[in-house]
């Protein structure tokens, strides 16, 4: 249904209050229209959708390089203290192409739905989605629904792709980090894994902790700005923590890495939750913040125009890169030894012991 | 942190590092197990060997309950959970333990099986009553630390007069162990028992209190000074040891004061003593079958007893023949001695006890510690300057 | 084993349990193993129980401990050097 439809077409409304998916919200028909008309497109508002194709079509962008990312996203819970799936999965995107650097310029996001889901929660999402891509100014442009029987998805699951552009003369990759180099983070570690897990039966605490959730592109263009050259890579240590993005940062450049422990900024109550469950925030993740690998001269520059930047207001340089045949994560600890980061082979757990 | 940050000083640690250095004696080494893999952790964890001088060599040992439980225990839990109608409640330590034929709780769990992750045995009772048609089995592990808590679920259980609820009990005993680290005489070619002292259990101790170390100190003339759990602690404990072996001193001391009584915790202890009694025989890891060294549910409680209630029967499980684990535990080898560490066996793909949980002595050189094999190479290598 | 950790006892419930708070992060747990627990109070949490109080006085005692030793090595590195 469009502006061309005709005037008095008779379209039974959502009940978006009570009413639930069912399959036949995902069989293409008018069932399906209706959902994405009163949820998606409500939400989401924008001249691509309105077109009503099943792609969105636009402009070349002049000159650069352009950047494609896809994501899936199927967190549980689905709300979480700080954020939503749908908020979590434009944050995510939007990151995975601004850590090329690139500007992000579109989104598109494909739901698949379980049976029984609740409109208004749905809605919740979408509106939730649409909110943080028009923060962001990148708009989710096309979108796909399917509906799967009860018990074959967790509630919704929701898969996207973005893509971007590279301004010239920009090259950040995960195989660019060269010794000497200097290693800042943009902010405080754990956040995210410990709100997402607050929620969890079983683990159940009051806290203030907030997923940081956010979108990292308008603090990304201010460090292009500021050590554009010198920048080596950027990289979102998302699931594994800091842990998996050093020690796969170490195996795709070839290097080693010596950090601080005390130079990495934790929160007292991430701290404190981590301690009573006995997790490491190193390996906790994290949805808001990136790991920067600069050439030395560019340091100083980098890290004054982060603290400059909202979401950067905490950056810190946490080491530095060194030769390792062994591609060693190693740490100074708080307590003056030392050890290696490992690479966790799987989530980490908490533990009794 | 209150109670914590301040045991984790660096500064401080630097200088009772050098009270350390200046007060071993050249001439001679020394070597002290912690007992505790509690103690393992921290010490890996914060890098103290790096402070310690080199003539005293920390040797880990098996207080580890999730590396000492034999694969024959892990087999017989996911038994229980394949059955219908059972619910399985456990420590996440114990998700991804390999058990017999590549098995774990985790593949068990995306195969089907209701195994729920819980923080406390609490959680598991209150699981019980608000499934009343689940079976809900506990799988309870731990030294007598984690005992007390068992027994305290059991008498919630009790007092709610639940049926549907029962503990698969794996509980163990710590001064037994060590008894057995001690008696175990070394392998053929071994050199005899290296170890002059321990640093004993934080936590344990605030239950058990400093009685059950006075064998230890007394007939086999190794001191035991019980330290906290914080790496200023550890540390403050091997001054202590090393001053008992300077002074030919052979008592049990306390280091964790704030925390540990002479006693222990009588309540802990009353409540334990309702609800347990201790086992004939019971295999450990790396260990052997040890008389008298496990717990399990009194008669008067054995329908809340899973043994019991299902009808399990354990099948011995054997370790790859090359593990070296029996070694390590008493201190006779250490993990890079093993053939099979790093290659065959790894957190991953653990071949013995050691290597099981992050608290094991070789899982503990993987997770933090490896990287000194490579020190002497690198010119980066992160050994302060003394 | 035994991860356990010391927090505080913010206020006290009906059958055992207490409310316990670490740097903000609070959590119910069961106090039936520890006898005269009261708000104030801090206590070492293992598997969502207090297992013992600690003893104030011995910890500061314990910190005295720590300094003394800490200085004896800073004394023993100063004779080095000189």
């Amino acid at each position: 249904m469009n502006r061309h439809s005709p005037a008095k077409t008779y379209r039974r409304k959502l009940d978006l209050k009570h009413g639930r998916v069912d399959m036949s919200h995902g069989a293409g028909g008018r069932a399906m229209a209706d959902l994405i008309t009163g949820i998606f497109r409500a939400a989401f508002a924008n001249e691509w959708l309105d077109q009503g194709n099943d792609q969105a079509s636009f402009p070349t962008p002049a000159g650069g390089r352009m950047v494609m990312t896809t994501d899936g996203y199927v967190v549980s819970p689905l709300f979480f203290p700080g954020g939503d799936i749908g908020s979590l999965a434009v944050h995510g995107t939007i990151n995975d192409v601004a850590m090329a650097g690139a500007r992000p310029l579109y989104l598109s996001a494909s739901f698949i739905i379980e049976e029984g889901f609740p409109f208004s929660d749905l809605k919740r999402i979408a509106d939730s989605m649409g909110r943080a891509a028009a923060e962001a100014g990148v708009p989710v442009v096309t979108g796909d629904t399917k509906v799967v029987e009860r018990g074959k998805a967790d509630g919704v699951f929701i898969a996207t792709a973005g893509i971007g552009t590279v301004p010239d003369g920009i090259v950040l990759s995960g195989d660019r980090a060269v010794p000497g180099d200097v290693v800042l983070i943009s902010g405080s570690l754990g956040d995210h894994g410990v709100a997402i897990m607050s929620c969890r039966a079983n683990l159940e605490f009051e806290t203030a902790i907030l997923s940081d959730s956010a979108a990292l592109h308008d603090l990304v263009a201010a460090m292009i700005a500021a050590a554009g050259p010198h920048l080596r890579l950027l990289r979102d240590p998302t699931r594994g923590g800091l842990a998996a993005t050093l020690n796969e940062l170490a195996h795709q450049s070839g290097v080693g890495f010596r950090i601080d422990e005390d130079a990495i900024p934790v929160k007292p109550q991430v701290a404190a939750a981590c301690e009573l469950l006995g997790l490491d925030p190193l390996f906790v993740a994290n949805e808001g913040k990136l790991v920067a690998v600069v050439a030395p001269e560019g340091a100083d520059a980098l890290l004054a125009a982060m603290r400059a930047h909202g979401l950067g207001r905490e950056a810190a340089v946490i080491g530095s890169v060194v030769e390792d045949d062994q591609r060693f994560v190693q740490m100074t600890t708080s307590f003056g030894g030392g050890r290696i980061v490992d690479w966790l082979s799987g989530e980490q757990l908490p533990r009794i012991c | 942190m209150k109670y914590v940050n301040e045991y984790r000083d660096g500064a401080l640690a630097r200088d009772i590092a050098a009270a350390i250095a200046a007060e071993v004696r050249p001439d001679r080494t020394y070597a002290f197990m912690e007992f505790c893999g509690g103690h393992t952790h921290a010490i890996s964890r914060y890098g103290v060997e790096d402070l310690l001088p080199a003539n005293l060599r920390m040797i880990h040992g098996p207080g580890c309950p999730v590396c000492v439980l034999p694969v024959g225990r892990i087999d017989d839990a996911i038994l229980l959970a394949r059955r219908p109608g059972v619910t399985l409640c456990t420590y996440a330590d114990l998700m991804r333990v390999p058990a017999s034929k590549s098995a774990s709780l985790l593949k068990a769990k995306a195969d089907g099986a209701d195994i729920r992750m819980i923080y406390s045995p609490l959680d598991a009772v209150r699981i019980a009553e608000a499934e009343p048609d689940r079976q809900v089995v506990f799988f309870a592990i731990g030294f007598e630390t984690t005992t007390p808590p068992t027994a305290v679920a059991l008498k919630t259980a009790e007092a709610k007069g639940l049926t549907n609820f029962s503990v698969f009990c794996n509980h163990v005993l710590t001064p037994v162990a060590m008894r057995a680290i001690l008696d175990t005489p070394p392998a053929q070619g071994e050199p005899p028992i290296a170890i002059e002292g321990f640093v004993g259990p934080a936590h344990v101790s605030t239950i058990i209190g400093m009685e059950p170390y006075r064998e230890f100190a007394e007939n086999d003339r190794k001191p035991v000074v019980i330290a906290g759990f914080e790496p200023l602690d550890v540390m403050q404990a091997i001054l202590m040891l090393v001053r008992q072996v300077n002074e030919q001193r052979s008592e049990v001391e306390n280091q964790y004061i704030r925390a540990v009584t002479q006693a222990g915790n009588a309540t802990a202890q009353a409540i334990c003593e309702e609800y347990f009694e201790i086992r004939e025989n019971f295999e450990w890891r790396g260990l052997g079958v040890l008389a008298a060294s496990a717990l399990k549910l009194r008669d008067k409680y054995a329908r809340f007893d899973a043994e019991q209630r299902f009808a399990v029967t354990t099948v011995h499980a054997d370790d790859n023949p090359a593990c070296e684990c029996g070694s390590i535990l008493r201190g006779q080898k250490k993990p890079a001695e093993c053939k099979l560490f790093g290659t065959v066996c790894t957190p991953e793909t653990p071949m013995g006890s050691c290597m099981v949980s992050s608290e094991g002595a070789c899982a503990a050189h993987w997770a933090y510690g490896r990287f000194r094999e490579h020190q002497a190479r690198s010119a980066t290598s992160l050994l302060p300057v003394s | 084993m035994c991860l356990a950790i010391p927090a505080l006892v913010t206020q006290l419930l009906p059958d055992k349990m207490a409310r316990i708070s670490l740097d903000g992060v609070m959590k119910t747990i069961s106090v039936m193993l520890v006898e005269n627990v009261a708000p104030g109070d801090y206590v070492i949490v293992h598997v969502g129980h207090a297992l013992a109080k600690i003893d104030q006085v011995e910890a500061a005692h314990t910190l005295a401990l720590l300094a003394e030793a800490a200085a004896l090595g800073e004394a023993a590195v100063a004779e080095r050097r000189a």
